[in-house]
């Protein structure tokens, strides 16, 4: 397998804080990779990295080749890196199927004087964007909720729109910041066989970040642990649960 | 209530659900249409200036109710527009060709204007573009060989394939002018919202960070809603222009740039049909302020400040008890017949609304 995305010796201080400390791991391309480690440890700044919210005060990012760090957000997104946010970042007045067509943006190839036309090409190119967010509605199952707003659903709900809006993209890479916090049980398996599925049948890579343990020993190959923004371990959900490194970071030294 | 069974994607991109809609509107635009036979020149005048605030107000309501940006400086688009169509038409070109050069050129100014300005958010954008609203006014003066200053300028008639056009001679022509206009800028309107760019621009308004992560380039879809927005609104000023006949520095004061901000809120944020209501209000307020003094038998005393004291009343108001503005009220009657009697008062609450992190600013 082929290294997908490859992060160098990152670091990145927020004044005296440091918070990913000369960090380096890779994704493979096709895996589920997971990083996990208690609060403050680094991992949604590592996705924030990524998506280039954040500038790293040193080390280099690259995707498939591409230096991540001579992009702005919005060309990361250009290259198949689609994300979800830990705290839920849709568009709270707009409906879940114009959520999950703004999913569509980096595919838009019309520009503004043909859309305030609405020429058939836009025309078209609207069906086009439907049709693949219809594959994405069809695989989430999100049928009942099509035309309802995002404002008054319930969190659950959300959580998989969210999910959705990132897959319509067509990434190559998915990064998932906490997929199954605040879900039920039952929501964190469906969650669980929508990572498989979108891992085997539409081939596309996962990066997440997570800290239920069963979700992750469940659907990862390799797990990252982090630490004050440093790597703990690496290596098989076995190996970094009892990496005696990790369960001190988790428990304190002696519980081992 | 009506049941739309969809059979295609069409159902969801084209401009009418359903043949009722369609319908609905098309009796709309003929009774639009019949109007000069109908009304005498006084109300058709006062239509004609409604339909010219709503152009203005689609301008505004395509920045601050779909874009989330709010400007206190359209005031000066208006003049641009204004200034910039009159003064083309002096120097020889065709009203054809002059009106919609002026609506670019204050287009490509907003963009200009607005690449430093979308740096700002929320509050600090509506105090910087305020600044434009007054230095406006200056300008007007300090540019006196090209606008004549504070004397200002007269509207001159408009010809239109030898059709001449004027605001005070042939109010029916112009009414029909301003008209089609409307129905046009409602169109494209329309258009961008069913198409990326306008969901790109809701996108922006309701989350920059994920819109961001979706491969929406921020600034630059700021700078597109705010030159769309500007030309628009410069449109909606070479109109008034001609309707008022005269104008110098002072027709195109802040307080015009307040005015339509308050429209748009008082119509509904972020709808069409939300400029339109605004309009409506702003225009009619003043006069209907009048006729209920003359019915109460106030005289001929002028009360200072009635007509603002009052809009500030009915913008405090709406903001207190219906903050989705007159559109908003009108979508709950609708709902409430259409689902009668199983409408319920808890339906329109709004939820609340889960953490949203601003951190990543």
């Amino acid at each position: 397998m082929s290294t997908l995305l490859e992060i160098n010796n990152a670091t990145l201080k927020f004044g005296g804080v440091v918070a990913v400390n000369d960090l380096t791991f890779s994704v493979d391309e096709g895996e589920v990779y997971a990083i996990v480690g208690p609060n403050g440890a680094g991992k949604s700044t590592v996705f924030n990295l990524i998506s280039r919210f954040y500038d790293p005060y040193a080390g280099a990012i690259t995707f498939d080749g591409h230096n991540l760090l001579d992009r702005n957000a919005d060309a990361v997104a250009d290259l198949g890196i689609a994300r979800t946010f830990q705290n839920i970042e849709l568009f709270d007045h707009a409906t879940v199927l114009q959520n999950l067509l703004v999913g569509r943006h980096r595919h838009r190839n019309t520009n503004l004087v043909q859309e305030m036309l609405f020429t058939p090409k836009v025309r078209r190119e609207e069906k086009r964007h439907r049709e693949a967010v219809e594959e994405v509605i069809d695989f989430l199952d999100l049928q009942p909720y099509r035309d309802k707003m995002i404002a008054g659903l319930p969190y659950g709900v959300r959580k998989v729109v969210e999910l959705g809006r990132a897959l319509a993209s067509g990434p190559r890479l998915l990064l998932l910041d906490e997929p199954a916090s605040g879900l039920s049980v039952e929501e964190t398996q469906d969650m669980r066989w929508w990572i498989d599925d979108i891992r085997k049948q539409m081939g596309i890579t996962v990066l997440m970040v997570e800290h239920d343990m069963g979700l992750v020993s469940g659907v990862s190959d390799r797990v990252l642990a982090l630490a004050d923004g440093a790597k703990l371990a690496e290596g098989t959900p076995q190996q970094v649960q009892s990496d005696p490194a990790v369960i001190e970071a988790y428990l304190g030294a002696g519980a081992a | 209530m009506r049941i739309h069974f969809k059979t295609s994607y069409n159902h969801d991109i084209r401009l009418f659900p359903d043949r009722w809609s369609f319908l609905v509107y098309a009796i709309l635009i003929v009774i639009a249409v019949v109007l000069p036979w109908v009304l005498d020149d006084f109300f058709l005048g006062e239509v004609t200036n409604v339909l010219i605030w709503a152009i203005a107000g689609l301008g505004l309501m395509l920045l601050t109710g779909q874009t989330g940006q709010a400007s206190l400086g359209h005031a000066a688009f208006l003049a641009l527009g204004c200034y910039s169509c009159i003064i083309f038409m002096e120097q020889g070109w065709p009203f054809l060709i002059a009106f919609p050069a002026a609506g670019i050129l204050t287009g490509v100014v907003g963009t200009i204007i607005a690449i430093p300005a979308i740096r700002l958010h929320g509050i600090y954008l509506a105090i910087a573009t305020i600044a434009l609203s007054i230095l406006a006014d200056d300008i007007i003066v300090l540019m006196e060989p090209i606008t004549d200053g504070v004397s200002g300028k007269f509207a001159p008639m408009i010809t239109i394939f030898g059709i001449e056009i004027e605001r005070w001679t042939t109010p029916d022509r112009f009414y029909w002018l301003v008209l089609a206009v409307t129905i046009l800028c409602t169109l494209g309107y329309r258009n961008l919202l069913r198409s990326p760019l306008g969901r790109a621009f809701a996108a922006v308004r309701d989350s920059e960070v994920s819109a961001s992560a979706m491969g929406v380039h921020i600034a630059r879809t700021k700078a597109a809603a705010f030159g769309i927005s500007c030309a628009i609104t410069g449109l909606a000023g070479a109109l008034m222009g001609f309707y008022a006949g005269a104008f110098n520095n002072e027709t195109f004061s802040i307080v015009i740039s307040i005015t339509l901000l308050m429209m748009i809120v008082i119509g509904g944020l972020g709808s069409i049909h939300g400029a339109f209501f605004g309009a409506v209000v702003v225009a009619f307020l003043p006069q209907f302020l009048s006729m209920t003094k003359d019915f109460v038998g106030g005289g001929s005393v002028a009360i200072p400040g009635l007509e603002t004291g009052v809009f500030g009343m009915i913008l405090i108001l709406f903001i207190l008890f219906e903050p989705m503005g007159i559109y908003g009220r009108w979508m709950k009657i609708r709902i409430w017949f259409e689902l009668f009697p199983f409408a319920r008062k808890d339906m329109f609450k709004r939820q609340k609304s889960y953490l949203k992190t601003e951190r990543l600013r």
